[in-house]
């Protein structure tokens, strides 16, 4: 390993990568699911009514 | 597998279960890098960016394991026209692109103060270059087939010829001897230390169980958007 660098900065920008596109992927696919469930709710309820 | 053919049927069964892969993989995967980060002393030789592994390895796992979910799922579509094949399939694509994107910029960290460059062509970086890339291209073909059949047929079939790359992944390492180290854990043993390894299966189940709970949420989401559309179809056509 290169004696310069400290190898900290490196692994604290690796975890944030894969946390923030964990969370940034979790949280798209909850509000997708959120979105397309209201749509198909809205339109039984106005099927029924 | 005929069983969970029926849309409502499947949505019953997906709704608790994507609550809980996700609750449990995100418990896990708190463990593994708390455990990485913090517990686990740095390596001998690489020093504190060995830690980078625990999230490079499921992240390297998921992309692979994301399109074999994908050939896997077209084969089903092909061969016996699954009706929820294609929607799996499709539903597995975004994740497995991040996990691939993941896996390239982790490593890509990991590079710069180990090798003393951020990327270099060998084998192993290439052909998971490519893998990202074919997933950026299933994601258009699906996008664009939408509910037209003989496009999610070349859409299934584009999923089958793509699964090529990944034994192509697996074993260049061996097949092209340059700076991505060989395999450091297979099906016999590992050249992990003990210290250092007990993170990586938390982690990569950790991992695993949050890419299968965002697969489900896609699916019902896939398949809310086909019950509305098909209801707005009906409606339109009275």
């Amino acid at each position: 390993m290169s004696a310069t660098l400290d190898a900290w900065p490196f692994v604290i920008a690796a975890y944030a990568v894969a946390v923030s596109a964990t969370v940034a992927l979790m949280g798209f696919s909850v509000a997708t699911l959120r979105r397309a469930e209201r749509r198909a709710d809205a339109l039984d309820r106005q099927g029924k009514s | 597998m005929h069983r969970f053919a029926n849309p409502a049927r499947f949505v019953r069964i997906a709704r608790p279960l994507t609550a809980w892969f996700g609750w449990v993989g995100i418990v896990l995967v708190a463990i593994a890098l708390t455990g990485g980060l913090a517990v686990t002393p740095p390596d001998y030789l690489q020093g504190e960016t060995v830690r980078i592994m625990y999230i490079h390895i499921p992240s390297a796992w998921l992309g692979m394991a994301g399109w074999g979910g994908i050939a896997a799922a077209s084969f089903t579509q092909l061969v016996w026209r699954h009706p929820l094949a294609h929607v799996a399939a499709r539903a597995t694509a975004v994740p497995g692109a991040v996990y691939a994107a993941i896996c390239l910029v982790t490593g890509s960290i990991w590079g710069r103060p180990t090798w003393g460059t951020w990327w270099e062509w060998d084998g192993r970086l290439t052909s998971m270059l490519v893998l990202f890339f074919l997933y950026l291209a299933y994601i258009a073909l699906a996008q664009a087939a939408g509910r037209e059949e003989g496009g999610q047929r070349i859409a299934a079939i584009f999923g089958l010829v793509g699964a090529i790359n990944l034994p192509i992944i697996h074993f260049s390492v061996l097949w092209w001897r340059t700076l991505h180290q060989g395999e450091s854990i297979g099906l016999t043993g590992s050249t992990i230390d003990k210290s250092l390894i007990w993170p990586i299966p938390l982690s990569v189940l950790g991992f695993s169980l949050i890419f299968l709970s965002v697969i489900l949420m896609r699916m019902r989401a896939l398949l809310a958007d086909a019950k509305v559309e098909a209801r707005l179809r009906r409606m339109a056509s009275i």
